[in-house]
């Protein structure tokens, strides 16, 4: 795994083997205190990843802990049954059409707002920003219905455009904020000289602007991919629950009220769904704080 | 559809429509003579994202809230009668009292660890194992921690961990998700366990930030731990920990996926948002699910304002 931050411990003195155990011995409490949180915290995952690699029967008859004695009986048989059988591969391919669209409509978009925001004089701007700020607490609750309304009325409800536009409107609030934050702390005499230089706004912000602003962009990105990714409530209204367009959490939710107690796959299906964002959290993670915290922490 | 053409239009089409919108504004400002073109530019940048803002979160709040003084199927006004008839169920009540439990646990605990973790980490070495690892849950969705920890909190007593520790101590096993308030306690040690990561990842910056030379010099003038941590540390980390308890809070009250996951809001354990979601599919009554919504955002205002302010203050500092 990588590194979620490079800053180095502080308060540990390297003076020699003599010094680092006296310092061990010292500050077991604290040791101890972080072993335990972190074990802690990995178990339900070790034991759904466990679980997801045991046989059938004995996943249903003993517990996880059990496979960690001999004899050593592991089966990649949940996965073959979940992906072949339970629509999961289908709806593996449908996560990624809806997640990938809505987190770069709204990741561009925002992006123009923002540069607008922060770089472009207009009447109303200041309270135009503020209303941005207020609409970033509205719950999706109190829009969802009219927005399925919305979708049927224009026969889009169920198609992957409407799910789209959805999440694109959903999640503009908070990258308009996050994005505007980054993109108005980049320094004003880098734009006026671009201008001089005859380049249009549409030149600095392809040339200066989106490349500058790739923390924020990432942080953006893994909030809303994830987001997106790992949604039940949107997709289960604007999406409802076909086989052919239902995204992961859909499926899942769907295997959780037929299976019941059909561990097995259950375990399998819900570390596949896993997977790609823990990808994507691990490669973008190292622009993750600084994206988020914009200029207002030197780290 | 097909499969290739869909893979197309998601990966290529649809980020060269976006970019081409912007591209296509530039093109048409060249007739327009050099003032209108400042003064229409602005506008031309903000107005996708004011139109999805206005089409999926502004018009359908002020619908919802219509709705809520309509009937069943919005065909007619009927003034207050579903906030009175909500207001009227004894189950509401458990409702609200559920998500107050969310808030004020959820909140207190996430935040709290999330403090702890941080500053516990800034210590050792081995900090990013120990980030990385509390952070993994955040990744995860909540349908996948409903699969995760409904297996913990299983009945059967040789699969549930938890019931095989209360087993190992010679107790009988107990049915975790069908016992209110505790099966409320115990979701809400799902949602602690998915949302520490996320506030230790920004209070860590936040600590981060504070200056490692004015730590010392309060070691040096004899404060202990605990002072440096609740007179320095705390007061300094103040601002940050009001953005992360804010993002907490509203998570508490719009809390959905995992309640619905696990127990379907039945055995006592429904909120605001399972309520909102049966309200609606499973009593098919538009009038009164719109009416959990607006309650909902009555209950998110004072947030909504705390926001506002805090970042007109930030903005003053700028």
């Amino acid at each position: 795994m990588t590194t979620a931050e490079t800053a180095g411990p502080r308060a540990v003195p390297r003076t020699g083997v003599a010094a680092a155990l006296t310092s061990l011995v010292d500050r077991w409490p604290l040791h101890l205190a972080l072993i335990v949180i972190s074990l802690i915290w990995l178990l339900p995952t070790a034991a759904l990843l466990i679980s997801s690699f045991r046989p059938a029967d004995q996943v249903l008859t003993s517990g996880w802990w059990n496979a960690l004695g001999s004899p050593f009986d592991f089966t990649i048989q949940n996965y073959q049954d979940v992906l072949e059988g339970n629509n999961i591969g289908q709806s593996f391919i449908n996560s990624l059409f809806v997640s990938i669209p809505a987190t770069l409509i709204p990741i561009m978009i925002a992006a123009f707002a923002a540069f607008a925001f922060s770089w472009m004089e207009f009447p109303g701007r200041d309270w135009l920003f503020i209303l941005v700020v207020g609409l970033l607490v509205i719950p999706l609750q109190s829009t969802l219905l009219p927005v399925l309304q919305l979708t049927t009325s224009i026969g889009l409800t169920g198609s992957f455009l409407a799910i789209w536009l959805a999440h694109t409107g959903f999640g503009l609030p908070f990258g308009i904020f996050l994005l505007r934050n980054f993109i108005g702390s980049m320094p004003r005499e880098m734009f006026e000289s671009a201008y001089i230089d005859g380049a249009s706004p549409v030149t600095a912000f392809f040339r200066l602007v989106m490349p500058l602003a790739v923390p924020a962009i990432a942080s953006m990105a893994i909030f809303q991919f994830m987001w997106v990714w790992n949604d039940l409530l949107v997709a289960l209204i604007i999406l409802g629950g076909t086989a052919d367009v239902a995204p992961l959490p859909v499926s899942i939710a769907g295997l959780v009220n037929s299976l019941g107690q059909g561990w097995h796959l259950l375990t399998a299906a819900a570390f596949v769904s896993m997977l790609l964002p823990l990808v994507v959290f691990f490669s973008l993670q190292r622009y993750f704080v600084r994206g988020i915290m914009g200029g207002s922490v030197k780290g | 559809m097909d499969t290739l053409l869909m893979a197309i239009v998601v990966v290529i089409g649809v980020p060269a429509a976006v970019c081409g919108y912007i591209i296509a504004t530039e093109w048409v400002l060249r007739f327009a003579g050099p003032n209108a073109r400042a003064r229409i530019r602005p506008w031309l940048w903000v107005l996708p994202a004011f139109a999805f803002l206005i089409t999926f979160m502004i018009y359908p709040t002020i619908r919802t809230l219509l709705a809520s003084f309509q009937n069943a199927r919005s065909t007619e006004f009927v003034g207050l009668d579903n906030y009175v008839q909500l207001l009227n169920r004894d189950t509401f009540w458990q409702t609200l009292l559920n998500n107050a439990l969310w808030i004020v646990f959820f909140t207190a605990i996430v935040v709290g660890m999330g403090l702890i973790v941080a500053v516990l980490t800034d210590r050792v070495r081995y900090e990013t194992v120990v980030k990385t690892v509390i952070f993994v849950p955040m990744a995860i969705s909540f349908v996948a921690a409903g699969v995760i920890w409904s297996f913990m909190y299983n009945f059967n007593a040789d699969i549930g961990t938890v019931n095989a520790g209360i087993t190992a101590f010679g107790a009988e096993a107990v049915p975790l998700l069908l016992e209110s308030p505790l099966n409320t306690f115990l979701l809400i040690i799902v949602g602690i366990w998915m949302w520490v990561g996320f506030a230790m990842i920004i209070l860590s910056a936040g600590l981060k930030g504070i200056s490692a030379e004015l730590l010392e010099a309060a070691r040096m003038d004899g404060a202990t731990e605990l002072q440096v941590f609740f007179r320095i540390i705390l007061p300094l980390l103040a601002p940050t920990i009001a953005v992360v308890a804010t993002t907490i809070v509203i998570t508490a009250l719009k809390t959905f996926d995992i309640v619905y996951v696990m127990t379907g809001g039945r055995y006592g354990t429904e909120v605001i948002g399972t309520l909102f979601y049966n309200e609606r599919f499973t009593n098919r009554n538009i009038g009164t699910s719109s009416a959990v919504a607006i309650i909902l955002l009555l209950a998110i205002i004072p947030v909504m304002i705390f926001n506002i302010r805090r970042f007109r203050a930030q903005e003053a500092i700028r």
